[in-house]
């Protein structure tokens, strides 16, 4: 008996530890989520109930429900999915583009061997941490003398060249846990160097390009700055501009409304990242990855 | 290359094989190429120029020698106080950030049922926080007679004007960047999650307290982490756009007039390419200087043991 008392004070211990964990976690928990919630919530709210009170569910006898509908109609001559699709035309090419030429560029950089080699790794860790503020007013004016302002193709042509430094070093990274082997037999079979790329290692690099998709489509989604500098005319408005527009609504707009119209843009990513957040979660784990 | 005369016929066909990969490689290399030259290095060269010149949108730059950085220095009334908004905001932000993505981490540490979903949940922030949807609805969280005022009331405090007042403002972005620390806390964790346990072991026998176990063993081993984080945050801050330009427009009285944001208002809305470029100078040493700062330091302070 007198041996297992301290035992038991030990276990009692990590109990009440644990608890203090959780109560922690649930806490920051319930104060991260919160906004969110808030948000979604009060789209279905009067002004009235917004002001002043901090409940997520609106009064049963005065939920709101045309807020969502008329936020759909986000301008008076086009609805929401016109903002989208002119979002998802510079983004999908954007998302295409940089997963083929990072790959590729990670491809020579990893598995050949040739004189310059240490010199092209050296400038693809340094532009690493190059802002993009540094290059932004000299690609501003290439662009408008390659006669590409307020085109999509502006948001979207460097990314053929692998400029992401980022992307090149993780795929990298995830080609070093690669055997060599694998390549070698297949150039043995015959295959040339894109053949072995495509039907051997892009198979086994799956979840790092599904990554490096993924994280492209959350930045473009949330890409304000570039279509303020390049997509300046109504036609080719993206779903960030149309938004913006709403930052500064006054008290007659409903905010339920400007609420509702968040909440649907909104919506994709938060259903992206639960349908993939293992690639997500790995990826920045794995490769110590920015956000 | 070889002449072959003295070369075997084997080691020819070596050198052939060689060659043939050099030249894939180079091959596929060829958009990189283009890419780091014609993105990336030329604009930077291109950057230096256009500070020392003239330069509206639809003509070509002129040069006027060092009058961008004169102007700036001397005769700008909002250079100054832009410089202080972002160093503010950068010094205050990324201890912040870096301070809540490691307790959060500690906190996580630990075999618990659920820890995956918090993982995840704590995530959701950094995936959000840069979208305008967001900025609209912070606009909304800080409004005098919002939630976050209310939430105060509750414990007596007096409705504070947000977004009137320069000393409260950049707080409201400070804390829109704290409330996106998920990615940092995700590689806090794994880092957390590699040291290990016969290290903590053996420190239990030693009868070495928690406490002391965290500041002896976990912190020491996690430093190379640590100096990566800060780095990303400190790049981050220095680089915020959209909550100052949505949320509180670089006011009030250019409080969170970031640099980023200044830049940007001089090149587009005012048509000063010449003088944005000599702004984004500043903005560029800046991140060299305090960079600098840390990788020097961390000689004191980073330990490697492999």
């Amino acid at each position: 008996m007198t041996l297992q008392e301290p035992k038991q004070t030990k276990f009692k211990k990590s109990h009440i530890n644990a608890a203090i964990r959780y109560i922690i976690l649930i806490f920051i928990g319930i104060i991260l989520i919160y906004p969110i919630l808030w948000m979604f919530g009060a789209s279905f709210m009067e002004n009235a109930d917004i002001f002043g009170s901090v409940g997520i569910l609106p009064p049963f006898d005065r939920v709101v429900w045309d807020h969502f509908p008329s936020a759909w109609q986000l301008s008076t001559h086009n609805t929401i999915l016109f903002y989208y699709a002119n979002t998802l035309r510079f983004l999908i090419p954007r998302v295409i583009f940089t997963i083929i030429s990072c790959t590729i560029t990670a491809y020579a950089i990893s598995r050949f061997n040739f004189p310059g080699k240490r010199i092209v790794f050296t400038i693809v860790i340094v532009t690493l941490l190059m802002p993009e503020v540094a290059f932004r007013i000299p690609v501003y004016v290439l662009m408008r003398d390659l006669g590409l302002l307020n085109t999509f193709a502006s948001l979207y042509v460097q990314d053929m060249f692998a400029v992401n430094s980022f992307f090149v070093f993780m795929i990298i990274q995830f080609m070093r846990t690669i055997p060599r082997e694998l390549d070698e037999a297949a150039s043995i079979d015959g295959c040339n160097a894109l053949q072995t790329l495509w039907f051997i290692l892009v198979p086994v690099l799956r979840p790092i390009i599904i990554s490096v998709g993924l994280f492209t489509f959350m930045w473009g989604m949330n890409d304000y700055l570039g279509p303020l500098i390049y997509l300046t005319g109504a036609e080719t408005r993206p779903l960030s501009l149309a938004l913006a527009a709403l930052v500064d609504f006054d008290v007659l707009v409903p905010f339920g409304r400007v609420f509702a119209a968040a909440t649907l843009a909104l919506l994709p990513t938060i259903g992206i990242f639960f349908a993939c957040s293992r690639y997500f979660v790995e990826s920045v784990t794995s490769s110590g990855g920015k956000e | 290359m070889g002449t072959g005369d003295n070369a075997a016929p084997g080691s020819d066909k070596k050198a052939a094989i060689k060659r043939k990969i050099k030249m894939t490689a180079y091959f596929l290399l060829i958009p990189w190429f283009i890419g780091i030259t014609v993105f990336r290095i030329y604009p930077m060269i291109m950057n230096l120029y256009y500070s020392f010149t003239e330069f509206h949108p639809l003509g070509e730059p002129s040069w006027i020698g060092v009058s961008n950085y004169l102007e700036m220095f001397t005769a700008d009334p909002v250079f100054w106080p832009s410089v202080v908004a972002t160093l503010r905001y950068v010094l205050i932000g990324t201890p912040l950030v870096m301070a809540a993505a490691f307790f959060i981490a500690f906190v996580l540490n630990f075999k618990l049922k659920g820890v995956n979903l918090f993982r995840t949940a704590y995530y959701i922030p950094s995936i959000l926080g840069g979208n305008v949807a967001v900025s609209i609805l912070w606009v909304r969280m800080f409004h005098p007679i919002g939630p976050v005022n209310t939430v105060l009331g509750a414990f007596g405090a007096e409705p504070i004007n947000w977004f009137a007042n320069p000393s409260f403002a950049p707080f409201t972005l400070i804390i829109l960047s704290a409330w996106q620390f998920g990615s940092v806390m995700l590689i806090f964790l794994a880092a957390l999650q590699n040291v290990s346990p016969t290290l903590y072991e053996a420190a239990d026998i030693d009868g070495a307290r928690k406490w002391r176990q965290l500041f002896a063993i976990t912190l020491p081993i996690i430093t190379p982490v640590m100096l990566f984080n800060s780095i990303n945050v400190l790049l981050r801050h220095f680089q915020e756009f959209n909550a100052a330009a949505l949320i509180t427009g670089g006011g009030p009285l250019n409080a969170t007039r970031f640099l980023n944001l200044y830049i940007y208002e001089m090149a587009f809305p005012s048509l000063r390419l010449g003088y944005a470029a000599a702004l984004t100078w500043v903005l560029l040493a800046g991140i060299g200087v305090l960079t600098a700062i840390l990788f020097v330091s961390s000689r004191h302070w980073v330990h490697y043991n492999d």
